[in-house]
């Protein structure tokens, strides 16, 4: 198959998984709800700390900006890699990816587009929703400081969309080794287990990770799941600006390949022996 | 019909615990998971007061003890009640669930041995961990007393978690799904539950006292348990008698599941 040919399929691949998902109207709602709840009391938790005057005065982030950090955080949860994606974890059981094996596709690229829609069908809908209570509905209801705040500036907000999809894609290549450990362990469940504690608390979705101790500040920039959505609060908030604003994504760029080269070489050796399951 | 009851329970939490044990691997990790998924929160706490210091005349220790009680009960009550948690996804929209009506044994009993997860013994240990880290570092002295509370505490608190999981299932005769907004309920409460009351808003400390009353098994007991004054102004009579909130949401529970089971049509052809 031709280049161009290739890469319309694998369009196709994530539009169609992407218009799927969107079907699962009440799972979105449920999830919004949740969200919500989660997002109030995390808001109220921070602001009771900020509460004492000294240590507010000297914590890295404003109440106020850990307060959008929270609805940003709440908005963008079904981003983060919490889980295999489950109908490959079913293909696998179920001995259906002998299909997947059969398309004159490249593998990984398959199973990395479906899972890239999977994601982005669900965390689209539940991040306007989010972003339409917290941005618009609390300042109207006089909620103002409770609020989902604009970005810093214009620039912000730009760099903080392509953060964004560079996170979509992090998020994706993250996937893709648990959807191989699945291939390779016949067990979602187990690995998805593992897998979510890691990435609750190194993406900064539990805590802004400027919040942690200031001893740890380097390695937890450094580290892979920072990508997923601290850098981009950190260009949101302008935290990470000029050339250091291109260190955020470049960083964010350097782990995708480093995932994705990782995932290509594992999945290769897992296929060797792949056992087809089913009849 | 409940001495065999009795028996049965056993027999099938032991079948639930071996069929768990074919994949060992998995129940490991998933156990792990649940220890480290649950416990790595307290290291948010532990953060948030390193560089905040104490919050509202609340120190780490104290809160610990909070966390500690709130896992606790959520692991017994969640290990007890899977049958009613999947009860819309894996019994009624498949019609598993005639089978359990035909069978002469107690329905509530087969539900609680539909499948016992073992992985839950991760929370339960994270939770009794922080607990007692907590209790230590605020010099917590165990008396007959505050032990016979903290016991009546937790039962009061599985009750009440239990209830909001049965009423969930009880749900899903209308629905034939799981609903994931339930997790509001459930995880959203134990996710209030880890800190003081005192620190939230009135509409969320009304919602957790008399909405679901969260606060009466994991705030007022520990309260006393703790020795700290209530900044919300209880008084010592109550923390003894507030659990008694949990067994009563659970009898409403089981009234609202009994109108479901005799709404029940089957899904099945």
């Amino acid at each position: 198959m031709s280049a161009p040919a290739a890469t319309h399929a694998y369009i196709a691949l994530f539009v169609s998984r992407f218009q799927l998902m969107l079907q699962y109207r009440g799972a979105v709602l449920a999830g919004f709800a949740t969200q919500c709840w989660w997002g109030a009391i995390k808001v109220m938790i921070l602001a009771a700390f900020y509460g004492a005057p000294a240590a507010a005065a000297s914590a890295p982030i404003t109440l106020s900006q850990a307060i959008t950090y929270s609805w940003v955080g709440q908005g963008l949860l079904t981003l983060l890699p919490w889980m295999a994606d489950p109908d490959i974890a079913t293909a696998v059981r179920t001995g259906a990816v002998s299909y997947d094996r059969l398309r004159p596709l490249d593998f990984y690229a398959l199973w990395f587009a479906r899972a890239a829609g999977w994601i982005a069908a669900r965390v689209v809908p539940r991040a306007l929703l989010m972003a339409a209570f917290a941005c618009l509905l609390l300042p109207l209801l006089g909620l103002a400081a409770w609020a989902w705040q604009p970005p810093s500036a214009v620039m912000a907000a730009l760099l903080f969309a392509v953060s964004v999809v560079l996170a979509l894609l992090l998020s994706t290549a993250m996937v893709m080794l648990l959807n191989i450990g699945v291939a390779a362990l016949l067990d979602a469940a187990g690995l998805n287990a593992l897998a979510a504690p890691l990435v609750i608390i190194f993406s900064g979705s539990l805590l802004p990770l400027s919040l942690l101790p200031d001893w740890m500040q380097v390695a937890l920039l450094l580290q892979p799941f920072a990508g997923l959505l601290d850098i981009p609060l950190r260009l949101y908030f302008g935290q990470l600006s000029g050339p250091l604003a291109f260190a955020g994504l470049g960083l964010q760029a350097f782990w995708i390949t480093v995932l994705v080269l990782t995932g290509r070489y594992w999945l290769a050796r897992v296929l060797r022996r792949l056992e087809m399951q089913g009849g | 019909m409940s001495m065999s009851g009795v028996r049965l329970l056993p027999k099938l939490i032991g079948a639930s615990l071996r069929a768990q044990t074919q994949y060992p691997t998995s129940a490991i990790a998933r156990t792990i998971g649940q220890f480290f998924g649950n416990g790595i929160e307290i290291l948010a706490v532990w953060a948030l007061f390193d560089r905040f210091g104490a919050v509202r005349g609340w120190e780490f220790g104290e809160v610990a003890v909070f966390y500690g009680f709130v896992h606790v009960m959520f692991a017994i009550a969640d290990a007890l009640s899977r049958g009613f948690d999947v009860l819309g996804t894996d019994l009624l929209r498949t019609g598993e669930f005639d089978r359990l009506l035909l069978r002469p044994r107690t329905l509530t009993l087969q539900l609680i041995g539909h499948e016992f997860r073992i992985s839950r013994a991760g929370r339960l240990a994270q939770g009794l961990a922080v607990l007692f880290i907590g209790a230590q570092l605020v010099g917590l002295e165990w008396t007959a007393a505050t032990i016979a509370l903290a016991l009546w505490a937790i039962a009061g608190g599985v009750a009440l978690f239990f209830a909001l999981l049965v009423l969930q299932g009880t749900l899903s005769f209308w629905t034939i799904q799981s609903l994931e907004v339930a997790n509001v309920l459930t995880y959203g409460g134990v996710q209030a539950a880890q800190f003081p009351l005192s620190l939230y808003n009135d509409w969320l400390r009304g919602v957790l006292t008399f909405v679901i009353p969260l606060a009466c098994v994991a705030y007022f007991p520990v309260v006393s348990i703790l020795g700290h004054p209530d900044p919300l102004g209880s008084p010592a009579w109550f923390a003894p008698v507030a659990p008694v909130a949990g067994f009563v949401v659970l009898g409403l529970a089981f009234v609202a599941w009994r109108f479901g089971v005799r709404h029940y049509t089957s899904t099945g052809s």
